[in-house]
């Protein structure tokens, strides 16, 4: 994702004068080294100092440059949160936050280094927009989506590198702010984005060697949210399960739950987050799903019983 | 210091021209005063030569008389001299002014980007002096001479963020910056040189992160522009402002609860009589 991020925005950068990165510390990866050596007035380096980094993309985006900020998603977010609040969001300038690693990504740094309630958080901003990508091809859609837009600011959250293509065979293209269906299926709808979508996939295979037919959404737009498909499918199907790499307060499963509600939906509703807890736990980001209670094997069976 | 504007080698500034601005600024700030419960009035009275000196005597215009330049203050809270002059130049009308702090009207206690004449939106401090280094650099990237001037309170140096700030605008060698510090000596609490010893000296810490650096009487409107015209212009310029919370009102001057409080009728009147005695 963080490759196929960095090709779409060279490319777009060549095209456009006005888009700029700034990074704090990041050792840009790829094409954005490339961006660096071709076009090293428009790459700027702030070091170990998120709040200048947003603090700059707000005034460079009022002087009519469309700055990308780019690091790991915590320090994206967290550490500049009242700069991405008030001078982003307040301001409601067009300065998209790429947040890499969101979620329990880097499985081996620990805590300090979870983006386990960016979602949420930045849910909670008005005038943000989350943009939150499965793989590289919705990357691309949306990075190039990110590259024109001037509705405001958004936080784009990737994850790291090496993702699989969920994708590329979809029967319906990337479109901003719709969920976006990628597999079919009649009897069960699981709603899921960002990388934790193969868990989604997982489940979703195992669900049909027990017969029941599972379709698949990516809701890569969080914010605004598709209500207008969710309500269809919470109607459509007899049961619907989320799954998400966030925390349970303000992500998808809320807003799922929520419009569910709403709706009066009549469906089987199971959602799945992370767990309200700092784990202590270092391995592979499966491991450290399956530590939040998010291995496939325990979804399953947990959405298998009565 | 009265004199120094004869001694300009850019400009005239007619002292007693800028002096009677200002008594009309700290007149039209006590008559909104009488308005409203709160308006952050020694704030304002702190940062209004800085305010005039940058507005009146500063920042290019063209030929329309609309300014070309970039105001930003950091210090939110001392917005209400920057309403006044905005007003005074027809870019805010009366009616706004009049509207101040009401649910009818457009103006609060903190700018709001968006407004006419207002280029950021400050209240929280800190915040300031990083938005004024995108908008230099994204000046200098698109190859203007368009300036970009923003009043700092000494307070918010306290901010990790400003120094964030300043750090990076000396690495990018900003010379088209030009930030004032509103030097009064108080954060909302006490008196910097009491609570926070380390926080002198000013100066030298900017000249240790590539600014170059100038102390001046921040009440002498003259003395202000003087140091701005007489800059080198290959670095971003600071200016540290030595001024006097409250400025022109004796009791008002250095006393914390004229931070945010409004005078009553009494207090108005003898304010009033103060401001006009000082122009003879």
């Amino acid at each position: 994702m963080r490759n196929t991020f960095a090709d779409t925005f060279y490319k777009a950068g060549v095209e456009d004068p006005r888009l700029s990165i700034v990074v704090a510390d990041i050792s840009p990866a790829g094409s954005i080294e490339k961006f660096r050596s071709d076009f090293p007035d428009r790459f700027l380096n702030t070091g170990v100092s998120e709040q200048i980094m947003i603090g700059m993309c707000a005034g460079m985006a009022q002087r009519g440059l469309r700055p990308f900020a780019y690091t790991i998603a915590t320090f994206a977010l967290f550490r500049p949160y009242e700069m991405v609040r008030d001078d982003l969001c307040y301001q409601n300038l067009p300065v998209t936050v790429v947040g890499i690693g969101g979620g329990v990504t880097y499985s081996t740094l620990g805590g300090t280094h979870h983006a386990m309630e960016d979602v949420a958080i930045a849910n909670a901003i008005p005038n943000m927009t989350i943009i939150a990508p499965c793989d590289p091809a919705e990357t691309k859609a949306a990075t190039e989506w990110c590259v024109t837009q001037e509705r405001g600011p958004v936080y784009l959250r990737l994850g790291k590198a090496g993702e699989p293509d969920f994708s590329s065979s979809s029967p319906e293209l990337w479109e901003f702010g719709k969920a976006r269906k990628l597999r079919d299926g009649s009897d069960v709808c699981i709603l899921s984005y960002g990388p934790i979508m193969k868990k989604a996939f997982e489940v979703a295979e195992g669900l049909q060697q027990n017969g029941k037919s599972t379709a698949i959404y990516s809701v890569h737009t969080l914010k605004p949210l598709d209500r207008k498909t969710i309500s269809r499918v919470l109607n459509e199907y007899k049961q619907v399960i989320v799954i998400e790499e966030c925390v349970s307060v303000g992500g998808l499963s809320d807003s799922v739950t929520r419009i569910a509600w709403e709706e009066k939906a009549g469906c089987r509703l199971d959602t799945f987050t992370l767990k309200d807890e700092f784990i202590h736990c270092y391995g592979s980001h499966d491991e450290l799903l399956a530590a939040h209670g998010l291995s496939s094997e325990e979804i399953l069976q947990k959405v298998s019983s009565d | 210091m009265s004199d120094t504007g004869k001694s300009s080698n850019r400009n005239f500034v007619d002292i007693e021209e800028a002096q009677k601005r200002c008594q009309g600024y700290r007149r039209r700030i006590l008559e909104v005063s009488q308005n409203v419960t709160a308006l952050h009035i020694a704030p304002a009275f702190s940062c209004l030569e800085i305010t005039d000196a940058l507005y009146n005597l500063i920042m290019k215009k063209d030929k329309s008389g609309e300014i070309t330049d970039v105001f930003l203050m950091s210090k939110g809270h001392g917005c209400m001299i920057q309403y006044i002059i905005l007003e005074e130049m027809g870019v805010l009308s009366s009616r706004d002014i009049e509207l101040y702090c009401k649910p009818e009207g457009r103006l609060g206690a903190h700018p709001d980007y968006g407004n006419p004449g207002i280029h950021a939106s400050t209240g929280s401090l800190g915040h300031g002096l990083g938005i004024a280094a995108g908008q230099a650099y994204a000046e200098k990237l698109k190859g203007t001479d368009t300036n970009i001037y923003c009043v700092l309170s000494d307070g918010e140096c306290q901010e990790g963020s400003t120094w964030e700030a300043m750090l990076m605008a000396g690495n990018l060698n900003l010379s088209n910056l030009v930030a004032v510090i509103d030097n009064n000596d108080f954060s909302g609490l006490e008196r910097m040189s009491e609570g926070h010893p380390a926080f002198y000296p000013l100066a030298e810490k900017a000249e240790a992160f590539c600014w170059e650096v100038v102390e001046v009487d921040g009440h002498d409107s003259a003395a202000i522009a003087e140091a701005i015209w007489n800059r080198s212009g290959t670095r971003p310029f600071l200016v540290v402002a030595k001024t006097i919370k409250g400025k022109g009102v004796s009791f008002m001057e250095h006393v914390p609860i004229w931070h945010y409080r409004s005078p009553n009728k009494e207090e108005y009147k003898q304010a009033l009589l103060e401001i006009e005695g000082a122009s003879k």
